[in-house]
């Protein structure tokens, strides 16, 4: 039988359509596929459909009304439509929501523990990979027995990623970590993001605003707007192409862009869908 | 020591065992409201049926018999055998844990994101449903529940207390109820268990997890379904517990069911979302409401148990409405 599917290629989201409460369509065909052992950037700015991706992949979608109405989502080759969030955890896929979601009244240490929820390889082995978390974020053993709610934006989203981690994950969906964040704790999440990947071997697929960072840190990059692919490429070639130089890096040999240039780019930039 | 002493301290004990009480009752809201922001108006209606079920099986009744006997013409009523009152104790809470299973599978489940009003509305009806399956089940007549423990004044506290009064004082000891005392123990134990089942094991710290956030704890693989079952199952168990101790002091019967009225100023003072201070909290009404009987009630012409713990509820709306103990939310500046 012809097999399509690559087995380098983890991930699949083939031309998925997204319903919000049945009539807000978010995602108007979306495909893009996540290699083994990569770091795959999902761009665009507010409203473009990332987090809804992220959320499809992971299935957290039914939960806020949301549903696929068309396409197919494949790990592995296997389809993952009629997998609830906690059957993908164990099969290694795990989301790091927007905006950290700590639990707040629970110490760090806990926070950390509810990631090995579905684990069953018993004490010993969570128990290694609570050190494995901390030798990443120091911080994170520093601030262990604060109630997660006290600790700053940069712990608590180091603590959501820990957390990601301790379910021994192959794919770490990760949604806008910069987000509120100062941008040295960028560079230095990022940093981990990057190191987690070359030694841990955890593939990512990042969603996030903050275009210049994640094309720095990441190996292929999808742009997305308005429930929409428009462009894909390695990073590198990303970096240097005119239009995401101007649209999203806001470089442009013209110099800086007045406002009403703005928008009129802002028209233009449906040359693609 | 003072007759007036040693009355005002009977008073204050008769309080604090009052006030476990009702403890008992507000755990199972808060249990059930922190783990799923539903407030269950129907945990007075299961305290009740958690009792029903109790006797019902203990004395060997045909559940439905009233029905079965309708519809077929027969003449059943009892099994003819009486469970011992530990087998039966055990069946209940197994009957409980179905139910919560039922209730998340044919009710919660179909109102996942819905209005917390909309799920208010569902454990309304939930509890209309319950009293008349009580009813249907174990039929609608008065019972009393004897589950072996102790009852009535304990005379060896009569004669300790008397001697502490003054020589020639005209004082006859105090009256503690055993059943009381055993309430209090038994209550005592279970909150310790919670406590350290909610602290220190895995499902109890993924119960407060789904408590924090419900979107964050599905995210790591928590299942809220597995989760929601536990916690009414726990609920149901408190319940069971609940309507065992009033059930022993006042008689099974459909009065049993507004001791959730009593639970609610309970709530007020102690916080919806805090197992403390549940306990707290009917301590303070417990103590609160007999002092007051007490002390001001002869001059106002008694009966102020019947509002005292309402008012004080009222007070605390308006001066701190999150309770004693109720979740602050955690801003950080």
């Amino acid at each position: 039988m012809f097999d399509r599917t690559d087995d380098r290629q983890l991930l699949e989201v083939n031309n998925i359509e997204v319903i919000y409460n049945h009539v807000i369509l978010v995602l108007k065909g979306v495909s893009l596929s996540v290699p083994k052992g990569g770091i795959t950037a999902l761009l665009g700015g507010n409203g473009a459909g990332k987090t809804t991706t992220l959320k499809a992949i992971s299935n957290l979608l039914q939960s806020e009304r949301g549903e696929i109405t068309k396409g197919s989502i494949l790990y592995h080759g296997q389809p993952v439509a009629n997998l609830s969030p906690s059957d993908l955890v164990r099969k290694g896929v795990i989301q790091v929501m927007e905006g950290r979601h700590c639990f707040e009244h629970l110490t760090v240490e806990e926070n950390l523990m509810t990631g090995a929820y579905t684990r069953r390889d018993g004490r010993a082995a969570v128990e290694a990979d609570l050190e494995l978390v901390y030798s990443y974020f120091p911080r994170l053993k520093e601030r262990r027995r604060s109630q997660a709610g006290y600790t700053s934006g940069g712990e608590q989203q180091m603590c959501a990623i820990g957390r990601a981690l301790m379910s021994r994950p192959e794919t770490i969906l990760l949604d806008e970590p910069s987000m509120g964040l100062a941008p040295q704790l960028v560079e230095e999440i990022f940093g981990i993001v990057r190191s987690l990947n070359e030694n841990e071997g955890v593939s990512f697929l990042l969603a996030e605003q903050n275009t210049n960072v994640a094309l720095r840190f990441a190996h292929y990059g999808y742009i997305l707007e308005s429930g929409r692919v428009v462009m894909d490429g390695p990073a590198a070639e990303l970096r240097e192409n005119p239009d995401v130089k101007e649209f999203y890096l806001g470089m442009s040999d013209s110099g800086r862009k007045s406002f009403r240039d703005v928008r009129s780019y802002r028209r233009r930039k449906r040359w693609l869908s | 020591m003072s007759p007036t002493f040693l009355y005002t301290l009977e008073v204050i004990l008769n309080g604090l065992m009052a006030g476990v009480m009702y403890a008992l009752v507000a755990l199972g809201f808060v249990l059930i409201f922190k783990a799923s922001g539903i407030f269950n108006y129907a945990q007075g209606v299961m305290a009740l049926f958690a009792a029903l079920t109790l006797v019902g099986i203990q004395q060997g009744q045909v559940p439905f018999a009233h029905l079965i006997n309708a519809v077929f013409g027969t003449e059943v009523r009892d099994f003819g055998w009486t469970v011992p009152t530990l087998l039966a104790i055990l069946l209940a809470l197994g009957v409980m844990v179905l139910f919560a299973w039922a209730v998340n599978a044919l009710v919660l489940r179909h109102l996942v994101n819905q209005a917390p009003i909309i799920l208010f509305m569902a454990t309304i009806g939930l509890a209309y449903f319950m009293e008349g399956l009580g009813d249907l089940m174990w039929g609608s007549d008065l019972k009393t529940l004897d589950v072996g423990l102790p009852s009535g004044g304990s005379f060896w506290l009569e004669d300790v207390t008397r001697g502490w009064a003054a020589e020639g004082a005209d004082y006859y000891g105090m009256y503690i109820d055993l059943l009381d005392v055993w309430a209090t123990v038994i209550a005592v134990a279970l909150v310790a268990a919670l406590m350290l089942f909610s602290q220190y094991t895995r499902t109890g710290r993924a119960l407060r997890a789904v408590a924090d956030d419900h979107q964050a704890a599905l995210s790591v693989g928590i299942s809220l379904r597995v989760i929601w079952v536990i916690v009414w199952s726990i609920a149901g168990f408190v319940a069971l517990v609940a309507g065992i101790m009033w059930g022993a002091k006042l008689g099974v019967q459909f009065s049993l069911s507004l001791i959730a009225l009593k639970a609610l100023p309970v709530l007020m003072l102690g916080g919806f979302t805090s197992i403390p201070g549940a306990i707290v909290g009917g301590l303070i009404i417990g103590v609160g409401e007999k002092l007051f009987e007490f002390s001001v009630g002869p001059l106002i012409g008694g009966a102020t148990e019947n509002w005292f713990a309402y008012v004080l509820a009222l007070l605390f709306l308006v001066f701190r409405p999150q309770g004693l103990f109720g979740e602050r939310i955690i801003e950080r500046v």
